[in-house]
């Protein structure tokens, strides 16, 4: 415990010295209040639209947790499929592959035109296009990235393509996995907020903070944003948290926990 | 030719990768019979083809043309009835599994039942001396023990013939020492034909009752020397002047089995 907190103090340090700071400068400098407002302003805000803003993050967090299990789930099934049959993987591949690289969150306002402006679907589907490609494409990587001697000591025992599937395969894969959901757990937050930033639901985090912004509300918009990174961090901690109980032999995650 | 109790039966054997005539010649005419019990060591200088002769004996790679047999049926059927067991350079042990959930790898492929499968685990642990490391995970153990917990794997469900390719190719002199004292103790204990293939001499010498030495381009067997010093073979074992008299006698093989061009521009030179 004391361990811990000497352990976590100095990052504390950091982030109470920067809110002071901010506070401060702010003060000091005499910035414009719609510029930058101190975390004061910010924090009146945030207790003021409590409630607003709580269902707002409840819209977008399901937006975000919807469409990034439709994304997993559906990189999940390509990967497996894909792993399964070199041919298929050989015509596939290259397209995925090229399809991360591009910008998939510039297809947010067809989304929008496809699934309807304020349905939850729309931005759900921008979520699982932006988590489905690097799921697909790490799980695939590291399905079939299994070293030739594991394969030859599961072939020396005369292994099904089952047993070698579960017992190499896929453990051999788990760390690809989870690089890939972590990537996908943030993109899913930015996909459902970038997404709202084009229309939809009221009550939700990206209209909040495109309106406020709009009327010059910016402490409004910032309270909308805290909640959004708390959203983030919190699921990013979930994912971390699950990858440890999951994979705890990996190499990135001994001498830990 | 064919004899009945032979575990490993080669006759005229020829392996040759890529295209035939233009390809590699990595294994030619090789003839080799080896009986239950014995310790085979396969020597030769790297390229000489002793680890595809290996794999070839356990069915991981098809040879061109010639027969083989283990225990008196083709190869891939040998490996179907699980009839051997592999140990390599690198230990291939899963990190994801403790050593005990390692070396039941093997048992729980073949679907043996959890209660005679742990004690068979309890069993190969104690052999190799690793009980109390049942719980470790691979990476918590030093080369030389993760290569034991692979021999205990290997021998897990009892094969008939144990086939290691430079097993402690990787461990230092000291450490390579002792796990040849231990494999023979293990050897002796389970009664396993054991085919080894090594680029130490004297590991060769130490371990075998017989010692093929090979050529390379191509690969063949130039001679088969037998090993006749006394066993239990121990540290004293070293210190035998029959010990020195074979490692003499299988360095000069090698010498003389390499290529006729390495002598050739040899004695040319003034």
């Amino acid at each position: 415990m004391r361990r811990q907190l000497r352990y976590y103090l100095p990052a504390v340090a950091v982030f109470v010295g920067g809110i002071l700071l901010w506070e401060l400068a702010v003060r000091a400098l005499q910035i414009q209040r719609f510029l930058l407002p101190p975390p004061s302003d910010i924090a009146a805000a945030l207790i003021t639209n409590w409630d607003l803003l709580l269902r707002a993050g409840a819209t977008t967090l399901l937006e975000a947790v919807g469409g990034f299990a439709i994304g997993l789930v559906a990189g999940l099934t390509v990967a497996f499929a894909t792993a399964r049959f070199a041919m298929a993987r050989g015509a596939l591949m290259p397209f995925a592959i090229a399809a991360n690289a591009i910008p998939i969150i510039a297809f947010a306002p067809i989304m929008n035109a496809w699934f309807g402006v304020t349905s939850p679907v729309s931005k759900m589907m921008i979520v699982a296009m932006l988590v489905f490609f690097p799921v697909m494409i790490n799980t695939v990587r590291g399905l079939t990235s299994a070293d030739a001697a594991s394969l030859e000591l599961m072939r020396s025992y005369a292994a099904s393509e089952r047993q070698i599937l579960a017992r190499v395969r896929i453990p051999n894969a788990l760390p690809y996995f989870f690089t890939a959901v972590k990537v996908g757990a943030t993109l899913s937050l930015i996909g459902a907020i970038v997404g709202e930033y084009f229309g939809g639901a009221t009550v939700a985090l990206g209209r909040i903070i495109v309106e406020s912004a709009s009327f010059l509300r910016f402490a409004q918009a910032w309270s909308a944003i805290i909640i959004a990174a708390a959203l983030g961090i919190g699921f990013y901690l979930i994912i971390i948290g699950i990858e440890r109980i999951a994979i705890p032999w990996h190499a990135s995650m001994r001498g830990q926990g | 030719m064919s004899d009945p109790s032979a575990v490993v039966a080669i006759h005229d054997l020829n392996k040759t990768f890529g295209n035939a005539g233009a390809g590699t010649v990595a294994l030619s005419a090789i003839d080799l019979t080896i009986q239950p019990g014995e310790f085979v060591s396969l020597i030769g200088p790297s390229g000489c083809g002793k680890s595809t002769l290996l794999r070839v004996i356990g069915d991981l790679t098809q040879p061109s043309s010639g027969s083989i047999e283990v225990n008196g049926k083709p190869a891939t059927r040998a490996r179907t009835d699980r009839d051997y067991g592999m140990v390599f350079q690198a230990p291939v042990l899963f990190d994801w599994r403790t050593i005990e959930a390692n070396v039941g790898l093997p048992l729980e492929i073949i679907d043996m039942p959890k209660e005679r499968r742990t004690r068979r685990i309890a069993d190969m642990l104690a052999l190799v001396e690793l009980s109390d490391f049942a719980r470790h995970h691979p990476w918590q153990l030093s080369g030389g023990m993760q290569q034991r917990a692979a021999i205990a794997r290997a021998l897990a469900f009892e094969p008939r013939l144990l086939l290691m390719d430079e097993p402690f190719g990787a461990l230092d002199e000291m450490t390579r020492e002792r796990m040849n004292s231990e494999l023979l103790t293990i050897w002796e204990q389970t009664g396993t034909t054991i085919v080894f293939v090594t680029h130490s001499i004297p590991e060769a010498v130490f371990l075998s009752s017989r010692i093929v030495v090979m050529s390379a381009r191509p690969g063949r067997i130039t001679r088969i020397i037998d090993v006749d010093l006394p066993r239990p073979r121990s540290d004293a074992t070293r210190a035998l002047d029959g010990y020195f008299e074979l490692i003499t006698e299988v360095r000069e093989s090698l010498k003389s089995s390499h290529g006729p061009q390495d002598h050739g521009l040899r004695e040319a030179l003034p």
